[in-house]
């Protein structure tokens, strides 16, 4: 390569990387700054932040403190949100691959002329908004719907007194895998379709039977997208607060909840940054960890 | 008894008939090629062999029992893949051991015979990586020590050598003979590279349009082919059609008009007056000065019509007086010296009466 196309080079990276750059720049990184600067300050009065210099009358607090922290630690309540955040963000995606890796390797098996049809049907219901489709569910689980008179109805054969579907742990499962279990199929189908399927012919033809074709050749060649699919999930249930603010009943309080209140609510401004910035690191472990996992699990190709 | 017998395979696809009612026996041991152009059918009866296609009709019968009813998976057969499939998340050792493993050989058992097989290859440190770290060559091996380490019953290899370059597709050749004599397994090789299957093969099945052509040695089937398509398929040849004058055991007389009688050695069912052609092969004819004094008795004039060098050979294309065409082959024996006779130039072709071979229309 010459001097002068490099230079070029150059000169068209930045042009083409510089703006994404910038537009992360304004809207994540000066943001995340922000919310950790605001973690540290006192919650003014009348929520917002109070003044960093003293203000003329005494008494208040001004200035910089970790308190929002040491309120965090000084009640398990809040930990136990994070606890239970993260045990129904697990499930999820556990239900969530279950169900998706059927479809994806049903969408990825069938005549490529069907694959895309399928594929549109997938993610068919984003075309409708998103409250629009959880309030749907609240009619689906609702006291009166055909389900929950059906459900009521076996139960009773059984001599179980009747049970409200909506406003319980269950209806809040019910909408997270909804919700995000397009976002499972769609890495899943990606990486299934790209298999070279002459390698379950030589894994037959070598003596595997179709359990063993599947444990040995197509699971562990699917990790990526078991990974990338996983992480999809995981991560915006963890910080989604509308699917229970509408399904779950008082007691289904998750950590998206919980920051939403403190801004919207309460209005202590610091103890919703320090909020955020935990789940943040707690996130990024999780996200460290399955990536180191993924690279140990399919290693050779990471 | 004969350890693979096909018996009157056909194998439809709609309208279409890839395998027409194909008959072979195939010895234990033996290294057996199906050859013939694409779409002759030869894939298609491999994959019956291996399982992943049943015949239409007929019956595929390993050390005697019929395979028809039996999974890929539980055939005692195993196959190296064009594409050497090997599973790009598993090392080397991995790919070798999966036969093994599925067959539930124990641990202790695995590894010494994935040792042996990687040794066998020549790819005794290659253990611990992965294909893509792999040429082609050495992927080339790792297929084959797949498909021998649990010793099957029959190892099909459909056109293995087709990705390599010609080099090292020589060399993967020889140590192909040399496994198969070394493991005793019986190999049904399927290409469509004539030179491959001269090469190789103890016996050779010529298919064309779904049809065995014909089952004989290399020798014999270069030497001796049956029909025009196996004369024109396997090697170069010159085809001159002619009428049979005098039909002996020993020898045929044949008429060519405009040019005269030409002599080639005996062909049983052939009798006086049947049509047909003289096939040559361009290493037969001797093609000299005209002025030069001819002793055999098949010689003619002609113009050298075009010439063809490769190197260690020249191939003249000489038009005799009637038209047709004859090649003559001419070992380039001085050096730096690419031809003896230019484009244009008059020469004498001639050739043993005991060479070539007619083949009836």
């Amino acid at each position: 390569m010459t001097r002068e196309s490099g230079k070029e080079n150059r000169a068209a990276r930045i042009l083409v990387s510089g703006p994404p750059l910038l537009f992360l720049v304004v809207f994540f990184v000066a943001p995340s700054l922000i919310m950790v600067l605001t973690s540290f300050r006192f919650p003014g009065e009348f929520g917002g932040l109070a003044p960093i210099a003293a203000p003329a009358e005494k008494g208040s607090e001004h200035g910089f403190t970790a308190e929002a922290y040491q309120f965090f630690f000084s009640d398990f309540l809040y930990a136990q949100i994070f606890l239970k955040s993260f045990a129904v963000a697990a499930a999820t995606t556990l239900i969530c691959l279950v169900m998706a890796y059927p479809l994806a390797l049903l969408i990825a098996r069938s005549k490529k002329q069907f694959r895309n049809l399928m594929v549109l049907l997938v993610v068919l219901p984003f075309a409708s908004n998103f409250l629009i489709r959880i309030y749907a569910w609240m009619i689906i689980l609702g006291p009166e719907s055909a389900l929950s008179h059906f459900v009521n109805a076996i139960l009773a054969t059984f001599g179980v007194t009747p049970v409200t579907l909506l406003f319980s742990p269950f209806a809040v499962m019910v909408g997270m895998v909804y919700v995000h279990l397009p976002f499972m199929v769609l890495p899943l189908y990606t990486n299934l379709e790209k298999h070279d399927l002459s390698l379950l012919d030589a894994a037959q033809d070598l003596g595997a039977t179709s359990w063993q074709r599947f444990w040995r050749v197509t699971w562990p060649l699917s990790l990526p997208g078991v990974f990338a699919g996983s992480a999809l999930v995981f991560i915006p249930v963890l910080g989604m607060f509308a699917v229970p603010d509408i399904l779950g009943g008082t007691g289904d309080i998750l950590i998206g909840n919980l920051i939403k209140d403190q801004f919207l609510g309460t209005r202590d401004w610091p103890f919703g940054s320090a909020l955020s910035i935990m789940l943040t690191l707690a996130v990024l472990s999780v996200a460290g960890l399955a990536t180191w996992f993924a690279r140990s699990a399919t290693g050779q190709r990471a | 008894m004969a350890l693979l017998e096909i018996r009157n395979v056909t194998r439809r696809f709609g309208s279409y008939t890839a395998v027409n009612n194909v008959s072979i026996t195939v010895a234990a041991g033996e290294f057996f090629t199906l050859l013939g152009p694409s779409g002759c059918g030869k894939t298609t009866l491999l994959r019956m062999i291996a399982g992943f296609d049943l015949p239409d009709s007929g019956q595929i019968l390993l050390d005697g029992k019929d395979m028809v009813g039996t999974p890929p998976e539980k055939r005692p057969v195993h196959t190296v893949f064009q594409t050497y499939a090997l599973f790009p998340h598993m090392t080397v050792a991995d790919n070798i051991a999966f036969p093994l493993k599925m067959a539930g050989k124990r641990p202790g058992e695995i590894r010494t015979k994935v040792e042996n097989a990687l040794g066998s290859v020549r790819l005794s440190n290659f253990g611990n990586r992965f294909p893509h770290e792999l040429s082609g060559g050495q992927k080339q091996r790792v297929a084959f020590a797949r498909g021998l380490v649990n010793r099957p019953r029959l190892l099909l290899l459909d056109e293995p050598l087709g990705a390599l370059d010609a080099k090292l597709r020589e060399e993967m050749q020889i140590e192909l003979i040399n496994l198969q004599k070394e493991m005793g397994v019986t190999f049904v090789f399927v290409t469509h590279a004539q030179n491959e299957a001269l090469a190789l093969s103890h016996r050779i099945a010529v298919m064309n349009h779904g049809n065995v052509e014909q089952i004989d040695e290399p020798s014999k089937i270069y030497g001796f082919p049956i029909n025009r398509f196996v004369a024109d398929f396997i090697g170069k040849i010159s085809i001159i059609s002619a009428q049979v004058v005098e039909a002996a055991p020993s020898h045929l007389k044949l008429h060519v008009p405009e040019l005269g009688e030409i002599l080639t050695i005996g062909k049983e069912g052939v009798k006086a007056g049947d049509q047909g052609a003289l096939a040559i092969r361009p290493e037969q004819v001797r093609i000299t000065h005209p002025s030069e004094e001819q002793r055999l008795k098949n010689h003619f004039l002609g113009k050298v019509h075009d010439f063809l060098y490769v190197g260690d050979v020249t191939t003249y294309i000489v038009e005799i007086s009637n038209g047709a065409y004859i090649e003559a082959l001419l070992p380039n024996s001085s050096p730096g010296r690419a031809k003896f006779f230019e484009a244009g130039d008059m020469v004498g072709v001639s050739w043993r009466h005991d060479a070539g071979i007619f083949l009836n229309d």
